[in-house]
């Protein structure tokens, strides 16, 4: 092992420094890395900047908490259970503290993000053309085609201090594979300074470069491999576990009130060491539901020459 | 309702899936967004349009709908037997390049011109209540080629004027879609819990254009927040079929998305 491979607390303390820009989400619904938001809460992190598409939760708890200041994201709720309560306690009451706003829709993000992958300042687009998210974010800018004239967005990019991306498995070195929907992940891994990655497993080289076509992103971007697993629970890993659908209905009538979200929030983050500890507070019987039924494995390719 | 009867009774969730469904046409690519419309697909693939494929903005294609029930478009069953397991920027290029003709979403308040608001109900620098915001939606109601609308029938989200357009339908009416620049052919329909939807060719003005069993046209128009038009050939919405009920319940069994 060694490499880069160090403990989720490590992490966070080196590479996610209050006042930082984060980029967490970043596949959509799954693969989102709940254990580095949970040590982010843990350590009393401020004036964060959160950037993602949706967030199915993640961002409503690290609101709650306290740790951040601007939210950069086309979506904040919960996908299956409804609005996310401490997103919009913050934003209605400025509770606990004012939040800053810059709303995207999923396109204009992904842009953002491939614009700054791509060293670019800016991306054209069609979309959002006539709505008022023009007027409320300044990173957007109503202009032309030069050659038509016809009205274009053109969408600034968006290049992330640090990005926090959950796979399923890595080695020591960064070198990942992911596979399932991806989200903005590649463009957004690309854009930012740096990338954690949080892997199932951390496995030898020879793994990872059997299969080059299934890296994520180049290793020389990863600063920090994070063996973790379960480690983004409730949300899915495909191969790994589904979906705690439930755990999404618990914290949205958990979260409904400020006092039962700190309630929440002391049960199963402040109150829990690490992601081990937090494993061990779900039952067995929980945890082995989500676990696959069956295998369903891809057919082998051959990179013979 | 009363489900006692599986075969004549059902929710108005189950109406407006199967409405919903029914706008998808044979061998279109569908935009399908989060929560009602993972069921309209999946019922529209197995009753008429078998070669419809489905687009899910996390970055996943399929022509045959997952083989259970869907919380999320992510969920691992949907992921699994994919023809395309990608990035999401290649589907909304996609969609940008004009390559999707109908997508399907949700709203929170909708006005007589089809505009969506999910992002700030009041001013948005000081808001009486904050949605979640647009996720995929502006850029499909942008972009696709026609776009349908799943929500709620009351008052409150039915107004005259949305307070902030999210995602965009005829703006205030007639050219306007053309005159800002948008590419995509606009709402075709709202499918609500009492009724169906549809937009004056015109005006761009919404049309009362059917009413689901054992609604009135009475309480339609008092759940709307301006003086709705009805269609001269104002008809009841055809319900749902015993076999498009037993799909929806073979898809969404405890009734997760379809019993309220």
């Amino acid at each position: 092992m060694m490499g880069k491979v160090v403990t989720m607390a490590q992490a966070i303390q080196r590479f996610v420094p209050d006042g930082c820009s984060v980029l967490m989400g970043a596949a959509l619904e799954s693969l989102i890395p709940f254990a580095a938001g949970h040590e982010m809460i843990r350590q009393r992190r401020k004036n964060l900047t959160l950037i993602g598409p949706i967030s199915d939760i993640l961002f409503d708890q690290l609101i709650g908490a306290g740790c951040v200041s601007r939210v950069i994201a086309a979506w904040v709720g919960n996908v299956s259970a409804g609005l996310a309560h401490n997103y919009r306690r913050a934003v209605e009451g400025n509770s606990p503290h004012r939040l800053q706003i810059e709303d995207h829709s999923n396109f204009t993000l992904a842009l953002a993000l491939l614009a700054g992958s791509l060293g670019a300042p800016f991306i054209p687009t069609k979309t959002l053309l006539g709505t008022d998210l023009l007027s409320g974010n300044r990173s957007f800018r109503l202009s032309s085609d030069p050659n038509t004239g016809a009205p274009l967005v053109y969408v600034q990019a968006i290049t992330p201090d640090i990005a926090i991306l959950q796979v399923q498995r890595s080695d020591a070195d960064g070198n990942t594979h992911c596979w399932g929907n991806l989200g903005v992940s590649e463009e957004g891994g690309l854009a930012s300074q740096g990338v954690i990655v949080i892997a199932e497993e951390v496995v030898s080289r020879e793994i990872i470069l059997s299969d080059p076509n299934r890296v994520l992103l180049p290793s020389s971007k990863v600063v920090a491999v994070v063996r973790e697993p379960w480690g983004a629970h409730p949300s899915s890993v495909q191969g790994f576990y589904g979906r705690d659908h439930a755990s999404y209905e618990e914290y949205h009538r958990a979260s409904g009130t400020k006092r039962g979200f700190e309630r929440w929030l002391k049960d199963w983050v402040l109150d829990v060491e690490d992601r081990t500890a937090y494993v061990a507070r779900l039952r067995e019987d929980r945890l082995n539901q989500l676990k696959p039924s069956r295998q369903l494995m891809a057919a082998l390719v051959d990179y013979g020459y | 309702m009363a489900r006692e009867s599986l075969n004549t009774q059902y929710t108005a969730q189950e109406v407006m899936v199967t409405v919903a469904a029914r706008q998808i046409r044979d061998g279109e690519l569908v935009f399908v967004g989060m929560r009602l419309p993972l069921l309209a697909f999946a019922l529209a693939k197995r009753m008429h349009a078998p070669r419809a494929v489905g687009l899910f903005e996390s970055g996943l294609m399929r022509d045959e709908p997952a083989p259970e029930l869907l919380y999320t478009m992510s969920d691992p069953p949907n992921i699994a037997a994919a023809i395309w397991s990608t990035r999401m920027i290649n589907l909304m290029g996609l969609l940008q390049q004009g390559a999707v003709q109908l997508g399907l979403i949700g709203g929170a308040e909708v006005d007589r011109f089809g505009n969506l608001n999910t992002s700030y109900i009041g001013p948005p620098d000081r808001p009486t209540m904050k949605l979640p915001g647009s996720g995929g939606a502006a850029d499909i109601a942008s972009l696709a080629g026609r776009f349908v609308i799943i929500m709620q029938h009351e008052r409150r989200r039915f107004k005259e004027r949305v307070d902030y357009i999210t995602s965009p339908g005829y703006g205030d009416g007639g050219d306007w879609r053309r005159r800002v620049g948008l590419q995509g052919g606009g709402p075709a329909a709202i499918i609500t819990t009492l009724a169906t939807l549809s937009f004056d060719p015109e005006t761009k003005e919404a049309v009362l254009d059917s009413y689901h069993p054992g609604v009135t046209q009475d309480n339609i128009c008092r759940q709307t927040g301006w003086s709705l038009r009805v269609s001269p050939t104002v008809h009841v919405t055809t319900p749902p079929t015993k076999e498009e009920l037993a799909i929806i319940r073979h898809y969404d069994p405890e009734g997760f998305w379809t019993r309220p």
